[in-house]
């Protein structure tokens, strides 16, 4: 069963992300990356961390992905021209593809050889109190760092919108 | 019997019972503006047209679907399914009542579809990805009116999202979990024997402010007057949905009541105490036949008196009058001999009962209240709301760290 689930939102996910490579219009191909993050929280949910599925689609499909569609909206951008394409991305591509996916799958077997097998329903730590404790404990400076760089990141935000008035 | 039939039966019984209350829930309504416009409303479609909402659905089925030429197709027919489908979604997650107990057959089911770790989160995660129907729906139609409706929805919905979250964490910090079931059983109890012990009577300001502020982002959040830009008919038409006719246009309105319920269920499980009964046990559940008994004598009494207004009256008042009466004198049955329908049935009377509370605060509300006006609408949540919940946030995180 899970993994007949897994199947489908993985096979879900890569079709989604092909699709938002291929979509000329935005919009597509933002729905197709809102596609691709729904599926992926729910292949957090199968491997156990509810809390991260939960986060995932409200911060990324429902906070970031809402602003990129509004601002897609608001420009009213209409489909991508495709004009002539060079020779070299015609021909080479998909071999190159092709070649890259191989030295990585190979890269990984090399550097992690003896991963053990996934079993669902094994990780039980992905509760909201399992993660709170993590974050406010063994990863504290990492966590305020973040929060201090997202500050700066509003602040930066606040001044670049006052020099437009 | 195995999980998946009783998961499916009560998936079932619930779909039903949401279906026919969105449609009544429309009905209540139409009455309740028409009475305090001072008009009567629904008349004519069974008595006191109580039969409107089947004639709503009817003419909506039987409707010519228009499909504007100059629409995006694709997501032009996605949008209102979008919007449906995410809206009943989120019923799945939220408890009725406590469990239905049948000692006889040795069965016994919780009253709820699941009770997730996360069902609060859910929430919010739903709500959040239910503002691409409104946006989609207003893009698709390829309308100015519709673009700019989906844009006003969009840019309401994230910026209501922040203090409705916000107010949302506040009786998460008290009970101490994310579950929704969790959650209404830790208000359980009475101060001093007689104050409920629900979220919002503890600490006592700050709770209160955390309510009024959740149910403000509540409004936003459902495009419901005073916050219904998104749709303002004197602006831009009919906002989003302008395009759209028959089955595509039932979508959208279906998807605005159930999310109406859902807020308001929602509501009750974080402030009001889910099922918990406002008097201590063995008088509250008496309230619930009183109620339906009071019901017929009003109605009976009514019936006895020389009625100017719908010659019908004089049967269907006695009618329901007898139906109210014989449900009423029913729940006494039951609440005095049949402990285990008890024990199912009253705690399902408190929460729809609150539901219904705050859907009539809704609606009371629609018929009260003007519209905003687009920059104060944004400037009430940046300026006033969001920080407004920052700081009883702060306070609520206070004393709860203080008092552990």
């Amino acid at each position: 069963m899970d993994a007949i689930l897994f199947l489908i939102f993985a096979a879900i996910a890569v079709g989604c992300a092909i699709n938002l490579v291929v979509q000329t219009h935005p919009i597509s191909s933002a729905l197709s990356l809102i596609g691709v993050m729904l599926a992926l929280a729910v292949l957090y949910l199968l491997l156990g961390a509810e809390f991260l599925a939960a986060a995932q689609i409200i911060v990324y499909a429902g906070a970031i992905m809402v602003l990129f569609v509004f601002v897609i909206m608001l420009l009213n951008a209409g489909a991508e021209q495709r004009v002539n394409r060079a020779q070299f991305a015609k021909f080479l591509g998909v071999p190159a593809l092709i070649g890259f996916l191989g030295v990585v799958s190979f890269l990984i077997q090399t550097l992690m050889p003896n991963t053990k097998d996934v079993v669902f329903g094994a990780f039980r730590n992905g509760t909201a109190e399992a993660v709170g404790r993590k974050l406010f404990t063994e990863y504290l400076l990492p966590f305020e760092v973040t929060s201090l760089l997202i500050l700066i990141a509003i602040l930066g935000a606040v001044v670049l919108a006052r020099k437009e008035i | 019997m195995p999980l998946i039939v009783i998961s499916i039966i009560k998936a079932a019984v619930v779909a039903f019972v949401l279906l026919t209350a969105l449609a009544y829930v429309q009905w209540i309504e139409r009455k309740v503006l028409a009475h305090i416009q001072l008009r009567v409303g629904p008349y004519r479609v069974g008595p006191h047209g109580l039969l409107q909402p089947l004639a709503d659905v009817i003419k909506l089925i039987t409707k010519e679907g228009v499909m504007p030429s100059h629409v995006n197709k694709f997501f032009y027919l996605m949008a209102p399914f979008m919007a449906v489908a995410l809206a009943l979604i989120s019923i799945s997650v939220i408890p009725f009542g406590t469990k239905l107990e049948i000692p006889a057959l040795g069965f016994s089911t919780p009253m709820e579809l699941t009770d997730v770790n996360i069902g609060i989160l859910v929430i919010l995660a739903i709500s959040a990805v239910g503002v691409y129907g409104v946006a989609l729906g207003g893009w698709a139609s390829n309308n100015k009116y519709s673009l700019l409706g989906g844009l006003r929805s969009s840019a309401q919905m994230i910026s209501y999202e922040l203090p409705m979250s916000l107010a949302i964490v506040s009786p998460l910090l008290i009970a101490n979990t994310l579950s929704m079931r969790a959650l209404a059983e830790s208000q359980a109890g009475f101060y001093f024997g007689f104050i409920p012990k629900w979220h919002l009577f503890q600490l006592f300001p700050l709770q209160i402010i955390a309510f009024l502020i959740f149910v403000i982002a509540g409004f936003a959040e459902t495009n419901r007057v005073p916050f219904d830009l998104p749709e303002a008919e004197n602006e831009l038409v009919a906002g989003f949905h302008t395009e759209y006719s028959s089955m595509g246009f039932a979508g959208f309105f279906m998807a605005e009541y159930c999310n109406m319920i859902t807020i308001c269920a929602v509501a009750t499980h974080l402030f009001l105490g889910g099922w918990q009964p406002i008097f201590p046990a063995p008088y509250s559940d008496y309230v619930a036949p009183l109620i339906f008994l009071l019901a017929a004598a009003f109605l009976i009494f009514h019936s006895l008196q020389t009625l100017k207004t719908r010659t019908w009256d004089k049967y269907t008042f006695p009618a329901f009058g007898v139906i109210f009466g014989g449900l009423g004198a029913g729940l006494l049955g039951v609440v005095a001999f049949v402990p285990w329908l008890r024990e199912a049935i009253i705690p399902l009377f408190w929460f729809v009962a609150k539901v219904f509370l705050l859907l009539f605060l809704f609606i009371w509300i629609r018929g009260t209240l003007p519209r905003f006006r687009y920059d104060q609408l944004m400037r009430f949540t940046w300026l006033f709301l969001f920080p407004v919940a920052l700081v009883q946030l702060l306070a609520t995180a206070l004393v709860v760290a203080l008092w552990n």
